[in-house]
């Protein structure tokens, strides 16, 4: 399969500390690609590296045959590479559909435009119900985001992300802080977009990495240990020494 | 070259009393997360009070003691009285309370004090001139003021580098949380911090009052210069204060010094000098810009 | 899309505050249309020159709303362009008087040609302005757009030629499209309709797509950054927008007061400017206008008063910003 996202020896120190060590990582089209790690394995860095919001000190990017390592988030967006934040990052004083209309409107062309009224095109209108349907919030599409549940923030994210109709998901622990039952429809909402869109996933919730990963990555002190299938990663002696130990494999 | 010279102390001179002033607000800024626009009315007020005591009793050293104290005392009022209230709030907020402070004290100072101008001597003591290199002589006055300014630069870098006070200066600009945490009495750590920069702030008014006109609005003037000081140093440094500070009385005293002289090589006397005094007003905000767009952190970020 | 469109164009406001918004908006145009009757009924006619200024100072502040408020760009420097857009306007008249010129041109004093000049040379203006201010963010952008603002009320200090400090007067007023704007009350609804016609555009650009995006900015510039917006250049655009409205604010004023100073572009209206938009309640556009119409009231009683009047003034914005969490628009029309 073609890789479409890859790091090649990425670096970024703050001071002595490595945040990330020489990190070559590959996404495969049509991959589920999990990074799991320890807490302060990195993994907050390597997301930020990837998304433009940090510049690595070595090392190269490339998305789809393409060097991005300088561009800028934006950019990145625009060349399919959308993500979703670990720490809610919606338009609080913006309803739902606000939120997901304002990404539908980023792909749809220039929005240097200043009459017209955003919130009764239908051409943004639209779509953002279809995506709000999708991650199940229609009932809440008119309510303000801040508002909203923690549960709810996490699937408007994840409606937000689809609306930009990206070639390729980077999912910032998707799951942090959800009870069991918001987080199983979270894991049923990414099986369903398994097979339209290759992710990138980053996430602590082991249960859930292992039943959506193709292959799983491990992060520890800024390192990848190991790559893998997830039965390999579970068998891998030098993996559960370092991160499985605790959980009794 | 002589000239220069002279211009070069005056420069550095106007530097470390602006370094006054942008040691407070920086810190200010630092660890309470505070602008405050009432920076220069205590300033001003430092330097009407030390003015209004030398004209009364001839004594400076009384006038340096009223100068601290009213600032001080000016200090604690608006921190106890409003910028308390202000520590979480937007800057915009933060702004615009200080702002109506500043018309309070602009209008409080010309109610009690008049519109006209005061003017205060230097101290006898501080009165002459000294030669500071055989045939150019150059304000003992002066000369005090950049000691002065150093020698409090110095205990400042002692206080923040050495103390338990500065330790927790050092660790509130970064950490707030973490020093709250730690113990210790945030509130009373900030109120710490505002009067040391109104007691500086009143020094420095101290200084200005007898090479400059004290009068309503001198506070403001002094102010924004200081704002320029403090962006181009990076906020909430106190070492970038010092770097920007000096920069800033450099820059400006060299260009309203020279250049108007460099303009009349290329255009008419009248045009140069109009042209000049324009440039050379703008020169410290285009430093400003120039450093804004290489670094826009400042120079030495906190 | 069969999901079903009218329920998606539903305000996220409840429709009883909108009603509500609509009453007071329409009881504040009658307002503005009736203020110069209510002078001449008083006796008082010379109030209409005073509402006037009241007028344009309302569409400085709510041009400063489009960016402070809508944007979220504290600009600490708004009376610049303001003073900008005076001094076009004035420079224009005093090249028409004495039938000099200006790089060749012998200046103009029809307000159809010089209103629309001092818009455009002050955007022209704040154009590179803004591309370096907004290089910064949060309270640096606050000061460096003083900074900027600074340096412009210095170029006219030091411009002798145009009058330097004592400022530079206009014989008369402009000529409209050759109509006189002598009379108090046409040029007073000349100004409303300006005020007017601009707050209705910026409503419309706070509601269109890049109202939404710059809206977004506001709330969160790192969201905004990861949908792909490149939003330097959305805040750049606001801030010239913004610009040009304060540009038509002040070829307003220069034309009220017959006279423009540097003091047009002291950093003290640019407070002023700025304790309109909050009191009046940011982001509301039309809080603003209400606003510059209690400050400058306000202003104006208390002067009547004392002559001490910022002893009251002061304080009393401070206890404002301490209190009041929400600005004037909020109170009365129930928005926010």
């Amino acid at each position: 399969m073609a890789t479409l996202l890859e790091t090649s020896r990425l670096d970024k120190s703050f001071g002595a500390l490595k945040a990330t060590d020489d990190v070559s990582l590959a996404v495969d089209a049509g991959e589920v690609h999990a990074v799991i790690g320890p807490n302060g394995a990195g993994k907050t860095t390597l997301i930020a590296q990837l998304t433009g919001e940090l510049a690595p000190d070595r090392g190269t990017i490339r998305f789809d045959g393409r060097d991005i390592t300088g561009l800028p988030t934006w950019r990145r967006t625009r060349l399919g590479l959308a993500r979703s934040f670990q720490i809610t990052t919606l338009l609080p004083q913006m309803s739902a559909e606000d939120n997901v209309a304002l990404a539908v409107q980023a792909r749809s062309g220039s929005s240097f435009r200043f009459f017209a009224d955003a919130r009764r095109d239908t051409t943004l209108r639209g779509p953002a119900r279809s995506f709000l349907e999708r991650v199940g919030l229609a009932p809440v599409a008119q309510t303000r985001c801040r508002e909203l549940s923690h549960g709810e923030h996490r699937q408007l994210e994840l409606a937000v992300a689809l609306a930009l109709q990206p070639r390729m998901l980077l999912l910032d622990e998707p799951l942090a802080g959800m009870g069991q039952e918001d987080s199983a429809r979270m894991v049923a909402l990414l099986r369903s977009l398994k097979s339209e869109l290759p992710m990138l996933l980053v996430e602590h919730d082991m249960d859930a990495v292992f039943s959506l990963a193709d292959r799983v990555s491990v992060l520890v002190y800024g390192r990848i240990i190991a790559t893998g299938t997830p039965q390999a990663i579970r068998d891998d002696p030098a993996v559960r020494n370092a991160y499985l130990g605790g959980q009794g494999g | 070259m002589l000239l220069f010279l002279e211009q070069l102390l005056n420069g550095l001179q106007y530097g470390v009393m602006l370094f006054l002033l942008a040691a407070g607000l920086t810190l200010v800024f630092g660890i309470m997360g505070v602008i405050n626009l009432a920076h220069g009315s205590l300033f001003m007020v430092g330097a009407y009070a030390a003015a209004a005591v030398a004209g009364h009793t001839g004594s400076f050293a009384l006038a340096a003691l009223a100068a601290l104290a009213a600032a001080g005392g000016a200090g604690l009022a608006v921190e106890f009285l409003v910028i308390r209230r202000l520590y979480d709030r937007d800057h915009l907020d933060q702004v615009l309370a200080t702002f109506g402070l500043l018309l309070f004290f602009n209008e409080l100072v010309a109610t009690l004090a008049g519109r006209t101008p005061l003017f205060m001597q230097p101290p006898a003591w501080l009165g002459g001139a000294v030669e500071i290199i055989p045939g150019v002589p150059y304000p003992t006055f002066r000369l005090a003021i950049l000691a002065t300014g150093v020698a409090v630069a110095a205990g400042l870098a002692f206080l923040i580098a050495r103390t338990r006070l500065g330790m927790l200066i050092r660790a509130g600009a970064t950490h707030r949380a973490i020093v709250g945490a730690l113990g210790v009495d945030i509130r009373l750590l900030f109120t710490l911090v505002f009067a040391l920069g109104a007691l500086l702030a009143g020094l420095a008014g101290l200084m200005a009052a007898p090479i400059l006109a004290v009068q309503v609005g001198m506070g403001e003037q002094i102010l924004i210069a200081t704002f320029v000081v403090v962006v181009i140093g990076g906020l909430g440094s106190v070492r970038g204060a010092f770097v920007g500070a000096l920069l800033v009385g450099l820059v400006d005293t060299l260009a309203r010094a020279f250049v108007p002289g460099l303009l009349k090589q290329v255009f008419a006397p009248t045009t140069a000098d109009a042209l000049g005094a324009g440039l050379a007003s703008a020169a410290i905000y285009l430093l400003m810009a120039l450093v804004l767009v290489f670094r826009p952190r400042g120079l030495l970020p906190a | 899309m069969p999901a079903p469109l009218a329920s998606a164009q539903l305000p996220a406001t409840p429709p009883a505050s909108v009603a509500r918004r609509r009453v007071v908006l329409l009881a504040g145009c009658l307002l503005l249309a009736a203020l110069p009757a209510i002078a001449h009924g008083a006796g008082q006619p010379f109030l209409i020159a005073t509402f006037t200024r009241f007028v344009i100072y309302a569409i400085a502040a709510v041009s400063l709303d489009l960016i402070l408020g809508i944007g979220g760009l504290t600009s600490f420097g708004h009376a610049a362009w303001f003073g900008l857009g005076g001094y076009v306007v004035a420079i224009a008249a005093f090249h028409a008087q004495d039938a000099s010129t200006l790089l060749g041109w012998g200046g103009s004093t029809e307000a159809l040609v010089v209103w629309p000049l001092a818009i455009a040379v002050t955007a022209l203006v704040a154009l590179p302005i803004g591309a370096l201010s907004l290089r910064t963010s949060g309270i640096h952008f606050i000061m460096i757009t003083l900074a900027f603002a600074q340096m412009l009320f210095y170029l006219f200090v030091s411009v002798k030629f145009y009058g330097g400090d004592d400022g530079l007067a206009m014989q008369r007023r402009n000529t409209l499209a050759g109509a006189d704007l002598r009379d108090a009350t046409v040029f007073y609804y000349v100004c409303v309709a300006c005020l007017v016609a601009w707050t209705t555009l910026c409503a419309a650009i706070r509601r269109s797509r890049f109202g939404m995006v710059l809206s977004g900015c506001r709330q969160s510039e790192r969201r905004l950054l990861a949908l792909g917006y490149p939003v330097y250049r959305y805040k750049l655009v606001a801030f010239v927008l913004a610009a040009a409205g304060a540009a038509l604010s002040g070829a307003l004023w220069a034309n009220a007061a017959r006279f423009v100073s540097p003091d047009m572009l002291a950093w003290v209206k640019s407070g002023e400017l700025m304790v309109m938009v909050i009191l009046g309640g940011t982001g509301t556009l039309f809080g603003p206008i209400a606003g510059a119409f209690v400050l400058l009231g306000v202003e104006q009683l208390l002067s009547a008063w004392t002559e001490h009047w910022m002893l009251i003034l002061g304080p009393l914005l401070v206890l404002f910003v301490v209190f009041a969490r929400r600005g004037l628009w909020g109170l009365v029309a129930g928005e926010r």
